[in-house]
């Protein structure tokens, strides 16, 4: 005698046509560490081990992968920090940072990104990922990118896009960090639509070669958080 | 001339960022209107397709990666990542990471008296197939009490994190199991509203269960759609 394999009646889930639709975000918790930042993760230009938190696990368990070499990325390095700060002002040491940006040309690795009048760099794809340290701080090393275009005919100015995530952050917070030097910040479409007082959380500063950019997650200069 | 073809804004189900019943969100969530901005190359484009040269290749067994078998009920996890219309999300990077069977995590931050099993890490990584499709073989993680609360405990989860196609598409979830009593009385699914919350429970299936060997589960993971009409920016290619 075989029994037939059926299933059990199903729950209401992603499946059923009355219920599907985006799956909801949930928080990345505190121990993503040893699954999500890996070593060189937030090195976009070179071979160092950066973005990753590897003293927070046993070696044996650190699977995740060294970034493999990169070729040549053109452009000007720059190093990227800052803290991310609770409405307390006390620094997240679980929180993970992430940037997408376009090379010093202005175009985007991506197929999304037609425009192949301007150049690819082998070796720079332009995402990166780190984990706060126990300060609270991040740290990228990227090259500083062109501008791209924005709405319309107008311009963006150079600008990083980046998402926060960490424990007690439900849903992905994204902003922009743009480059205090840049003239093209003036005109720029999507700073514009940020209330003046409110722009230079945007604006990263350069103090002794570092590009500094603090994450201010509630509270007296609350970072500009975009709804994308 | 470049084409933008904007993506679909956040539906009802995704969860605010303050929910109170879950504690830390309290002072880790802006006060400030977020600021809503049209969808640019920058939001539009994402790296797709160069996953192994980013961060290397699939770890698709979770069970494999040291000297023995880990402890605990065998799963096979598959599913298929899609977009809000039902169409194929291919080439998308799933990363995975959960506690042990005993729901304890590798992280020395995690101080919970369960035992740690040597043969178990708990991270893993696939990548979507042209169909979208993706399989990983892992361990039922177990449930675990976290500080939430007095006598707070999460349900069984798998840790998930989608890159897609785009900025705008990103996402950081978890998979619940159906038969979890907890799911119902945590503070983090709940921050979604019902029936929304259910998107995010995975399905028993015996066809993909294997024979004396794993139980299935299936999970599809919606992520944002382009929308239909697209607009043209006029600026010279
Ligand atoms: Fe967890």
């Amino acid at each position: 005698m075989t029994t037939e394999l059926v299933n059990p009646a199903p729950r209401q889930d992603n499946q059923d046509p009355a219920l599907f639709g985006q799956t909801p975000s949930q928080t990345v918790g505190p121990f993503f560490h040893y699954g999500l930042p890996w070593k060189g993760g937030a090195d976009l230009v070179g071979q160092s081990d950066m973005g990753a938190r590897p003293e927070l696990f046993p070696e044996e368990h650190y699977v995740l992968n060294l970034s493999p070499p990169r070729g040549a990325v053109a452009g000007e390095t720059i190093t990227l920090e800052g803290v991310v700060y609770d409405a307390d002002g006390k620094p997240v040491p679980d929180a993970m940072i992430e940037i997408w940006q376009a090379n010093a040309a202005g175009r985007y690795a991506s197929p999304d990104d037609d425009r192949s009048n301007l150049p690819l760099d082998e070796g720079f794809i332009g995402f990166g990922r780190a984990a706060t340290n126990e300060s609270g701080l991040y740290r990228f090393k990227t090259v500083r990118p062109g501008p791209v275009p924005g709405p319309g005919d107008s311009a963006q100015a150079p600008h990083i896009a980046v998402s926060v995530f960490g424990r007690g952050v439900i849903k992905r917070l994204v902003t922009r960090i743009y480059f205090e030097d840049a003239a093209e910040n003036a005109s720029d479409p999507i700073l514009a639509l940020v209330p003046a007082e409110r722009r230079d959380t945007l604006v990263a500063r350069e103090i002794d070669g570092v590009w500094r950019f603090d994450i201010v997650l509630q509270g007296e200069r609350e970072t500009v958080f975009f709804d994308v | 001339m470049s084409l933008i073809l904007p993506y679909a804004r956040e539906d009802a189900s995704q969860p605010p960022s303050l929910h109170p019943g879950y504690a830390s969100t309290v002072a880790r969530s802006p006060r400030q209107p977020l600021v809503r901005i049209p969808h640019t190359l920058t939001e539009t484009t994402g790296p797709a397709g160069c996953w192994e040269n980013l961060m290397g290749g699939a770890l698709a067994d979770l069970t494999a990666q040291h000297a023995g078998m880990p402890q605990g009920q065998r799963i096979i996890v598959s599913g298929r990542v899609l977009d809000e219309q039902g169409r194929p999300v291919p080439n998308a990077v799933m990363e995975i990471w959960q506690a042990n069977a005993a729901g304890r995590y590798i992280h020395k931050k995690d101080q919970w008296d369960a035992p740690l099993d040597p043969n178990f890490t708990g991270a893993g990584r696939v990548v979507t197939d042209a169909e979208g499709r993706y399989r990983y073989v892992t361990v039922r993680p177990g449930a675990y009490p976290w500080g939430n609360h007095h006598n707070a405990w999460r349900p069984s989860h798998i840790h998930l994190s989608l890159l897609g196609p785009a900025f705008a598409t990103r996402l950081i979830t978890q998979m619940y199991f159906p038969d979890d009593p907890l799911i119902e009385i945590d503070p983090i699914a709940n921050a979604v509203p019902m029936p929304f919350r259910q998107r995010m429970v995975s399905r028993f299936d015996i066809g993909t269960s294997q024979a004396n060997w794993a139980l299935g589960y299936l999970f599809d993971v919606v992520l944002r759609g382009r929308e239909a009409t697209p607009f043209e920016d006029d600026h010279d290619d």
